[in-house]
């Protein structure tokens, strides 16, 4: 009985949301109905970006080969490299959580730790499209404010990062166990 | 690959939404708007930090606090924290890079948002 629970762990939170979820509604409970507002509301935004970030990751996979990445975001990539996953993260939409998947493929691929964080950090703040969302909400003064005080920090991040992880044995696990 | 990562992201979005009904945008509003000072700032940057509001939802909510007349330093804060620090998306991202880089990355971009918002309310010329 453990043994199933712990294999299936996953599914038995979905499986009691669902359940919890349909009884909402027969009953008429309101706070459950409320939380699946909010359910679908960040089921859409996933929906409909992630996807789409795995079709990149998976062409990227293929298509790119180590040697290249390496070269260009790896080790000895310096200011190029930070220039380079700046504008990736940028092209790309979707919440941070869909960034950590490209993350370990571009571990896999040979990035530098520096740069990987400094993915990580464009990705959450400087997003093409959400930038787009952002000024059209709070307007460009804001937008390029956030952004161009944003920016010194998160690559300051990578670096810090890339210190304190250089003699750690620092990986990048797959995630989905 | 997708299908094997989609099922913790829908664990998580799961807890984001139990989540979202116990603090949700009417009192996040309520609480950042004007005059709201330094227990705003504080405010902006736990809630934002814990939760995970996706950017249609998030953006709407800082449009309508900028104009009840939050300032520009709490805006900032609440929307960085929001976009760089996840507690809630912690266990996922522990998965990724394991424990002590998870929550020191986490810690490293909650310092920097405080920044970024104290420098970016700084620059348009409304700090608290």
């Amino acid at each position: 009985m453990k043994k199933f629970f712990k294999k299936h762990r996953n599914y038995v939170w979905v499986a009691a949301y669902v359940i919890l979820t349909i009884l909402s509604f027969i009953l008429g409970f309101n706070p459950g109905k409320a939380v699946f507002t909010n359910f679908t509301q960040s089921f859409i935004e996933m929906i409909t970006f992630v996807p789409f970030l795995f079709i990149i990751v998976g062409l990227f996979d293929v298509w790119v080969p180590k040697e290249r990445i390496q070269k260009h975001i790896g080790q000895e990539s310096g200011v190029k490299g930070i220039v380079l996953v700046v504008l990736l993260a940028m092209l790309q939409a979707g919440p941070l959580y869909g960034a950590f998947p490209v993350a370990y493929l571009l571990y896999r691929k040979g990035a530098s730790i520096r740069n990987i964080f400094i993915y990580l950090g464009a990705f959450s703040s400087m997003k093409i499209p959400m930038l787009g969302i952002e000024i059209g909400y709070l307007g460009i003064e804001f937008s390029l404010a956030r952004t161009l005080v944003s920016l010194p920090l998160f690559i300051g991040i990578g670096y810090l990062m890339e210190w304190y992880l250089k003699n750690r044995h620092f990986e990048v696990r797959d995630g989905s166990q | 690959m997708f299908t094997n990562v989609l099922l913790p992201f829908l664990n998580i979005l799961i807890l984001v939404s139990l989540l979202l009904y116990f603090i949700p945008p009417s009192i996040i509003s309520r609480y950042l708007g004007a005059n709201s000072g330094v227990i705003g700032f504080s405010i902006a940057a736990l809630v934002g930090s814990v939760t995970l509001i996706p950017g249609f939802v998030s953006y709407p909510i800082a449009a309508g606090l900028i104009q009840q007349g939050a300032s520009y330093a709490i805006v900032a804060t609440f929307m960085t924290t929001l976009m760089m620090v996840g507690v809630v998306t912690l266990p996922l991202e522990i998965k990724y890079f394991g424990r002590v880089v998870a929550i020191l990355r986490n810690a490293l971009n909650f310092v920097a948002a405080v920044i970024i918002g104290l420098v970016v309310g700084l620059i348009l010329g409304q700090l608290l």
